[in-house]
């Protein structure tokens, strides 16, 4: 059961005070978009074995959707940040170079 | 036989006699005994048979890995199959049964299994009984059924009290044993929050038994003063009897205490469930003795050294007079010696190694014992109690060079640390050539949120087999544990044992080692599930070569013991088999818990009423008062219907829909989900959340709107009243109004951040009655002085108005087809308007309804329900609801999902009410059938039941059903097959059966 910090409210918690929301950082395609790209956007979800980016809710806190950085073969949070974003935080992405040099996660790294 | 001593029982208490029965005889053990020492004390050996051959089968170890002396244990509500002998404390008055047999244990019938033993082999249950078909269902199946399994389910409710608990520690230490003790001490002399568990009832582990001495005094002494030392240390916690049943991600353990079960009339709970946070978790959870592999293992009297030992010094029970002992390493000499000291008889130390043993051996020869190098057993004699062994040299095929009498065999096959918590969060493991074992790898512990290792390992449980190598590495480790979580450790030494100077273990995994397939059919790996030898190694050349595999294809550590004797034998077996080492082979996941803990600890206290909240509107009381009879809606309790004297549901349910449609009824409709939706965005945040065009909706009107997932499937429905330019308040289904919410927030906090909207669930600030039928506005104006006259609050607006002296807002929406107000006052003052309201209406004979009236009166005009017609593959379109999608808008959640192909597709089955050609009710979900079969054979499907009912009105069952080019083949009959092998046919009908232009409600 991982341990988390919501970056709105502060507050450390158990997983159990919040739930899992996929993949962070998706870019919404509709009416006018291809079928690849609304598939895309609507199915194809990265699955990666280490770094990765994920949407979460505080849903038995405050309510505020927030993204966590963590590596899933380790388990080891990175970080979180609020939802309000288009990236990652360079500061976030720092530190993960720092353990995992040269990473990469779709178009980020 | 087994029998008890006349000295010895370091735990026992032997001035205080404790009567218990075992299949109903009554026996006599003392206090301190556990189930097991107290039947052996008894010479009651048998104490089960195996799950496949109903072999005979006795106690094989004194602890947790116990896999043959499974019992039901009391009787009634405290009935409990499955329990192990050797881990349930004695106590005055417990019953214990056996399992597994019929008609009893001395005789069972089921041991002709064990005959067919050559055809019961590997994956047997899948070659044997694939054909042909119609014997599985009839004779196999009842066969297996009959024959297989353990301890039967209890049938009555558990009458104890379970509980959770919370800890938050700096180091949790799992294991009681010299290490754990003493990584304790030095965790907790840094300063460090401690708590330590121990599954059994002492402290010390295996020491106490084993001997040895420590700073200069026997060990016992020294684990009698670490315990007292840490009693006084306030942040240290001491905890008997409570297993550490799994580790988890970032420092999450469960602990499972049994806290009652050796005293089941004490006050309080029988378990508890310790859920803990800890920043580093110490496993010093020892190791475990494994069985040699030899003919004949499995029969009563054969026994782990370990465990003959232990029920010698600690309960002062014999296992039998005669005791030969066979070994690949020095520990066993210890049971050797022990026995001889105290008496009893050991014929022979069969060593398997040629060049023996180090200094126990020197010892065991000084004693008088024969010890014989190089040897092994060809097999045991004897079928329900050991009789003799076959003595021959381990290196070779098993020719027999001595029989020996002998009623008890003490075997030892090397030790194996307990590695299970270390690895259920992904702590690997290396394999130990030298010590023939799997222990973990340090460099590679679970690592926590930080990437910091949260795992470390003690003592035995590291792979240090020595009492010396114990205490120095459980020193480092707490010291290391308490510096981890940010103390300073004292400088203070580790204390000293004395080290022992022991021969090396040789890896022995066959006995002897060519031992041919009669032998090796007889070579017992797994005893709870049957798994022998030769089984592993059919395994291996069917092709079965992976661990995971072959462990499934055997059942091999699949029993409740989870192979804890068994695991590495096998693996070695199968490596051996597949001509690869052991590392490759590797092991099979350890997956929590430990060992087996009861569901109901898992439950705590959740159960019965407080299983989980119970919502409760403002008229709740008043519903019980008045014969509701409720049903779940979520967590809510809704009345489905009133029942009045003699009423059946059906019955009430068809009152109360005529009493509303001819005259008036109310509605208790606060569950339903009400949200606002307010600021300067709020109306195009509305136009992408539902498919119609909410901003144009005006001030004080209402308009009926649909919510799509963005995968374009309906998801909720309900009427939005803009309150003020800025305000909306939506409906949503009483289901719906929390994943509704969540629904908008997601998309307001994650996509369209910079809209000015704020969204609040108001649900439960509302009591909302509605108010129906033709009598509706006659009973309202009786009870204000404001205009609600058809032309003042036209259908599908609302106004703001006194009713009864209440500050109330009357919507003028309808699902019932009737005339109908829906009124929203303060929760406080619901349960005092709805006394009002049915005072007022008493002249027009006003009834109450529930939601089976709701139900039937929406299907009776054609509305759909979310749920019903709607199951996540509907779309809108589907419903013939194309008038409720706004063409005029750019965008809205599910527009675009709504173009793809398979969106598109005019073969989706639509909606179209149906009429049963006989009246009857169709069966819910019931199929439409088509000529022809499908690619399997089955019945081509056109279409499918979404609603059905008795319709009091109509007189007749209605439906309503999604079917191919449904709403183009109006008057076409449909067949519909039922269960029991009839037909139905129906009727294609229009989905509205009653009022079709809406007269009633828009009057």
């Amino acid at each position: 059961m991982l341990i988390l910090t919501c970056p709105s409210c502060g507050v450390t918690g158990e997983e159990t005070e919040f739930h899992a929301g996929g993949e962070a950082h998706i870019k919404r395609f509709g009416p006018g978009s291809d079928d690849d790209q609304f598939h895309s956007y609507l199915f194809a979800k990265e699955n990666p074995k280490g770094v990765h980016f994920e949407r979460w809710r505080h849903n038995n806190g405050c309510g505020k959707w927030f993204h966590a950085a963590r590596d899933t073969m380790t388990l080891e949070v990175f970080g979180t940040y609020p939802a309000q974003t288009l990236e990652p935080p360079k500061q976030i992405r720092d530190k993960i170079t720092a353990k995992h040099p040269g990473w990469k996660w779709r178009e980020f790294s | 036989m087994s029998t008890r001593l006349a000295t010895g029982g370091r735990l026992l208490e032997t001035g205080r006699a404790v009567n218990f029965t075992f299949n109903g005889k009554r026996l006599t053990g003392y206090e301190g005994d556990t189930l097991a020492s107290a039947l052996l004390a008894n010479d009651q050996m048998l104490v089960g048979r195996s799950f496949k051959y109903h072999r005979p089968r006795g106690i094989v170890a004194s602890g947790g890995e116990e896999p043959n002396a499974l019992v039901g244990l009391g009787t009634g509500a405290r009935f409990e199959p499955n329990q192990r002998a050797t881990t349930t404390e004695l106590f005055d008055g417990l019953t214990a049964t056996s399992q597994n047999h019929w008609p009893s244990l001395e005789f069972d019938v089921g041991a002709v299994n064990s005959k067919l033993g050559r055809f019961l082999t590997a994956g047997f249950y899948y070659k044997t009984f694939i054909s042909p078909r119609p014997f599985w269902k009839h004779i196999y199946e009842p066969i297996i059924r009959q024959s297989a399994g353990l301890g039967k389910a209890p049938k009555d409710r558990d009458e104890d009290k379970y509980e959770h608990f919370y800890a938050f520690v700096d180091v949790v230490i799992i294991g009681g044993g010299v290490a754990g003790l003493q990584a304790a001490r030095a965790a907790g002399q840094a300063g460090a929050k401690v708590l330590l568990m121990e599954q059994t009832a002492h402290w010390g582990g295996r020491a106490p038994v084993d001997g040895g001495s420590v700073n200069g005094q026997p060990v016992d002494k020294f684990v009698d003063e670490i315990v007292s030392e840490l009693e006084t240390m306030d942040n240290v916690t001491l905890r008997t009897r409570m297993m550490g049943a799994g580790v988890y991600d970032h420092g999450y353990v469960l602990g499972y205490e049994r806290v009652n079960d050796h005293q089941p009339d004490a006050p309080g709970p029988r378990h508890r469930l310790w859920r803990i946070r800890a920043g580093q978790i110490v496993t010093a959870t020892g190791a475990i003795e494994r069985p040699l592999s030899f003919a004949g293992n499995d029969i009563p009297g054969v026994m782990l050294a370990s465990a003959v030992r232990d029920y010698a010094v600690n309960y002062g029970v014999s296992i039998g007079d005669r005791t030969v002992v066979v070994t690949n390493n020095d520990d066993a000499y210890l049971t050797a010696i022990t026995l001889k000291n105290m008496g009893l008889d050991v014929p022979v130390i069969l060593d398997a190694r040629a060049g023996g043993g180090g200094a126990l051996a020197d010892q065991a020869r000084d004693l008088g014992i024969r010890v014989e190098n190089g040897k092994g057993i060809a097999k045991v004699l004897g079928g329900k109690r050991v009789s003799g062994v076959a003595v021959c040299a381990q290196a070779g095929e098993g020719a027999v060079v001595e029989e020996i009498e002998c009623d008890a065999v003490a075997m030892s096959g090397g030790w194996s640390p307990v590695v299970h918590l270390w690895s259920h969060c992904g702590g690997k493991l290396i394999w130990d050539d030298a010590q023939a074992h799997f222990r973990p790898d340090v460099d590679k512990a679970p690592t926590g949120a930080q990437g910091e290792a949260f795992v470390a390992v003690a003592g035995t449980a590291n792979g240090h087999l020595d009492l010396a190598a114990v205490l120095a590495d459980a020193d480092a480790v707490g010291k290391a544990a308490a510096k981890a979580t940010g103390f300073n450790p004292k400088r203070k030494a580790a204390p000293v044992a004395e080290a022992t100077q022991a021969a090396p273990v040789e890896a022995i995994w066959l006995m002897p080692q060519g031992a041919g397939i009669n032998l090796r059919m007889k070579s017992w790996l797994d005893y709870q599930n049957d798994v022998k030898v030769s089984d592993v190694q059919l395994a291996a050349r069917e092709g079965f070569e992976s661990v995971e595999h072959a462990k499934r294809y055997t059942t091999l550590g699949m029993a409740t013991d989870q192979g804890k004797l068994s695991n590495i034998n096998g693996l070695a077996i199968l490596s051996d088999a597949l001509n690869q080492p052991i590392p490759q082979t590797g092991t099979t996941t350890f997956r929590p818990p430990y060992t087996p803990i009861s569901l109901s600890a898992i439950a705590g206290q959740a159960r019965g009423e407080i299983f989980q909240p119970i919502r409760k509107t403002p008229m709740h009381s008043w519903h019980q008062e008045n014969g509701a009879h409720f049903e779940p809606v979520g967590q809510w309790r809704r009345p489905y219907c009133y029942l009045q004297s003699g009423e059946s549901t059906k019955t009430a349910v068809h009152r109360e829909i005529t009493q509303t449609r001819n005259s008036l009824a109310l509605l208790d409709a606060s569950t339903l989900g009400k949200i606002i939706v307010k600021g300067p965005d709020a109306g195009k945040f509305l136009d992408m959340l539902y498919t119609n065009m909410m901003s144009t909706l005006k001030p004080g009107k209402c308009r009926y709107g649909l919510m799509c997932s963005e995968n374009g499937f309906l998801m909720d429905d309900g009427v939005v009243a803009r309150i003020d330019d800025d305000t909306f308040l939506c409906h949503t289904t009483t289901g719906g109004a929390e994943s509704i919410h969540g629904h908008m927030e997601e998309w307001l906090q994650t996509e369209w951040w910079d809209w000015k909207v704020y969204t609040a669930n108001v649900t439960e600030q509302y009591a909302q009655i509605a108010v129906v039928g033709p009598n509706a506005r006659k009973v309202l104006e009786k009870l204000t002085q404001d205009d609600i006259s058809a032309d003042a609050l036209a259908f599908m607006s609302f106004a703001d108005i006194t009713l009864a002296g209440i500050k109330a807002r009357a919507y003028r929406i309808s699902f019932s087809g009737e005339l109908s107000y829906e009124i929203a006052v303060s929760a406080s003052e619901g349960r005092a308007l709805w006394d009002k309201l049915l005072e007022a209406g008493a002249e027009f004979d006003v009834t109450t309804y529930g939601t089976e009236g709701l139900h039937v009166m929406r299907a009776e005009k054609g509305f759909i329900m979310i749920g019903d017609e709607t199951d996540g593959t509907v779309i809108p379109q589907d419903l013939n609801m194309q008038w409720a999608i706004s063409k005029k808008k750019d965008d809205y959640l599910g527009k675009r999902a709504q173009e793809r192909s398979h969106m598109t597709d005019p073969t989706r089955w639509k909606l179209v009410g149906l009429e049963t050609t006989d009246g009857s009710v169709l069966p819910e979900g019931a199929y439409a059938t088509a000529p022809g079969t499908n690619a399997n054979g089955q019945r081509n499907t056109q279409g499918r039941v979404t609603s059905t009912y008795h319709s009091p009105t109509l007189g007749k069952g209605i439906a309503m059903a999604l079917v191919l080019n449904g709403p183009d083949r109006m008057g076409e009959t449909l067949e519909f097959p039922k269960v029991d092998g009839t037909v139905v046919t129906a009727k294609i009908v229009d989905p509205i059966f009653y009022d079709k232009d809406g007269e009633k409600q828009n009057v």
